[in-house]
């Protein structure tokens, strides 16, 4: 099997699994208990704290654990402008954002009738700095940016559009998501006073999540109940999860450089062999800085989910921006910010690299991909005849 | 929707994954004597059929069609039913019978069975159109 597809999910790194599982049995207790067993829990669970707090190089107490990237996307936005309605209803994001954010924003506007201005992408898929300060008014609440986009791997210019909204006085959040393992994230450094962090993107665990929450940020629990993680996301603490984060966290950081330059490489080359090898194909998002570890392309007069499916059979995993493989039966609305016809959106792979990736990996994805696109571009109607 | 057990907890039947793999009538007839060119690119799945027809019966059947393993798959077994079929019978093909043909599709993925459908009669319906007939004869 090789799997590319770990912007979606990756496997959990051994390591990790092994720290958490005493965490399940012998180490059950809930931190909020009394007693010994459990004391000493709460214990393990604030040295968690500290120690990821450390890696992020965050006080510990901007660290809030919660169930995942979507999650700390929803309360961080929803707990923030909820603290601040008499600002403003006004939000600004991207609309090449992750639906975490995107369904927070429309759910906003519907139940609370928040205006949302969502700023547009150029050809290369990054916003413009001056389009963001010309849509800040007096009510905006907040900024929501993306660090990396999941489809294409394009980052964004953070601590440039941080700074734009807090010289204006607003707030800024971003979804870490994609960035966190792939490339040194200092959150202070960025200077935003939201965070979202995924543990099962960087070889962790499911179901644990990082909330940044900038100390002195305005901000109010929509998690209400036993009063965990000081008041700010109520819930029995996943210990297993916590561990297993911090865990992921601590191999990430350490393996970072050398994960990075490897991935790079190996994502280069398949990216230039691919355009040597297969004519016509679009690589989505050249022109801007990227994650190293994706590639988005877009193959022209083919649709992606076949090619998803014909590698799968080859035993290779990859993903697609198109219709078919989504629950919309739209194709990737990224993809579309950027400007790409439908039926580039459509005929889209995403190829997503991990640490573990080999050179033989790659090389095998490039015996296999043209023979693919071969066959289905014979098959279509749009293909010129050189490809009959 | 009947329940196929070669699905075997997969997105598609083994076969979908069959026709998929192995499409039968893929390519273009240049003489043909009906085209139906149907779908979207918008939408992600176009088909073209292309009829060869003899006395009212299909003799040969070709498809072009850039769309999922859905799309593929109807497209194939659509024209693997209707070859050698009189065209009164192959109008009466159904998105339905095209889907059951596979032994299921992903809910999703009906409307791509639908195209089967209408890329055959829009075929029919040109063809006729050139003889100066009308589709109401199949009615």
């Amino acid at each position: 099997m090789i799997y590319l597809d770990n912007n979606a999910t990756t496997p959990t790194d051994p390591e990790v699994v092994k720290a958490m599982l005493p965490y399940f049995t012998e180490k059950f207790a809930n931190p909020s208990s009394i007693y010994d067993i459990a004391f000493k829990l709460k214990g393990v669970l604030e040295n968690s704290r500290k120690k990821v707090a450390k890696i992020l190089k965050v006080n510990s107490n901007e660290i809030i654990f919660c169930s995942g990237g979507t999650e700390a996307d929803n309360i961080a936005i929803m707990g923030s402008v909820l603290a601040q309605k008499d600002k403003g209803k006004h939000i600004i994001t991207s609309s090449i954002e992750h639906k975490a954010v995107l369904e927070v924003c429309k759910f906003l506007k519907k139940y609370f009738d928040y205006t949302i201005t969502y700023l547009p992408v150029n050809s290369a898929g990054v916003i413009d700095l001056n389009v963001l300060k010309d849509s800040i008014t007096p009510e905006t609440a907040i900024v929501s940016i993306m660090l990396a986009n999941n489809e294409t791997g394009v980052i964004q210019p953070i601590k440039e559009a941080a700074e734009i909204a807090h010289n204006a006085g607003v707030l800024f959040h971003s979804d870490l998501v994609q960035g966190i393992g792939k490339i040194p994230v200092d959150i202070s450094e960025l200077g935003i006073d939201y965070g979202a962090i995924s543990g099962h993107k960087f070889h962790g665990p499911r179901g644990i999540g990082i909330m940044y929450l900038r100390r002195g940020a305005p901000f109010t629990s929509v998690i209400r109940g036993g009063g965990h993680e000081n008041n700010k996301r109520a819930g029995t603490e996943n210990i297993p999860g916590i561990i297993g984060i911090l865990k992921a966290l601590e191999i990430s950081s350490e393996r970072i450089s050398k994960g990075a330059s490897h991935m790079a490489e190996l994502r280069d080359m398949l990216q230039e062999s691919i355009l040597e090898k297969i004519p016509q194909v679009l690589i989505n998002g050249k022109d801007a800085p990227r994650i190293p570890n994706t590639l988005n392309i877009s193959v022209k007069y083919v649709e992606g989910e076949s090619m998803v499916f014909m590698l799968d059979e080859e035993g290779i995993q990859v993903s697609s921006g198109s219709a078919c493989t989504s629950n919309s039966l739209a194709p990737s609305h990224v993809l579309l910010a950027m400007g790409l016809e439908h039926a580039d959106a459509h005929g889209s792979l995403r190829f997503s690299l991990s640490g573990e990736t080999t050179r033989e990996d790659i090389e095998k994805v490039l015996e296999i991909l043209p023979p693919i696109v071969s066959k289905l571009r014979k098959m279509s109607p749009f293909a010129p005849p050189e490809f009959k | 929707m009947s329940i196929d057990k070669s699905k075997d907890g997969r997105l598609y039947t083994s076969k979908v994954m069959e026709h998929f793999r192995n499409p039968h009538h893929w390519g273009k007839i240049d003489d043909a004597d009906g085209v139906g060119r149907v779908g979207n690119p918008i939408c992600g799945d176009v088909m073209y059929i292309y009829l060869k027809i003899k006395d009212d019966i299909i003799t040969d059947i070709a498809f072009e069609t850039l769309g999922c393993v859905a799309a593929i798959a109807t497209s194939s077994i659509a024209t693997e039913i209707v070859i050698g079929k009189p065209l009164k019978e192959a109008w009466k093909l159904t998105d339905r019978d095209v889907a059951n043909a596979l032994g299921g599709l992903p809910a999703n993925k009906f409307h791509c069975s639908m195209l089967a459908e209408e890329g055959l009669r829009a075929a029919i319906q040109d063809y006729l159109k050139k003889q100066g007939r009308s589709v109401d004869e199949f009615k």
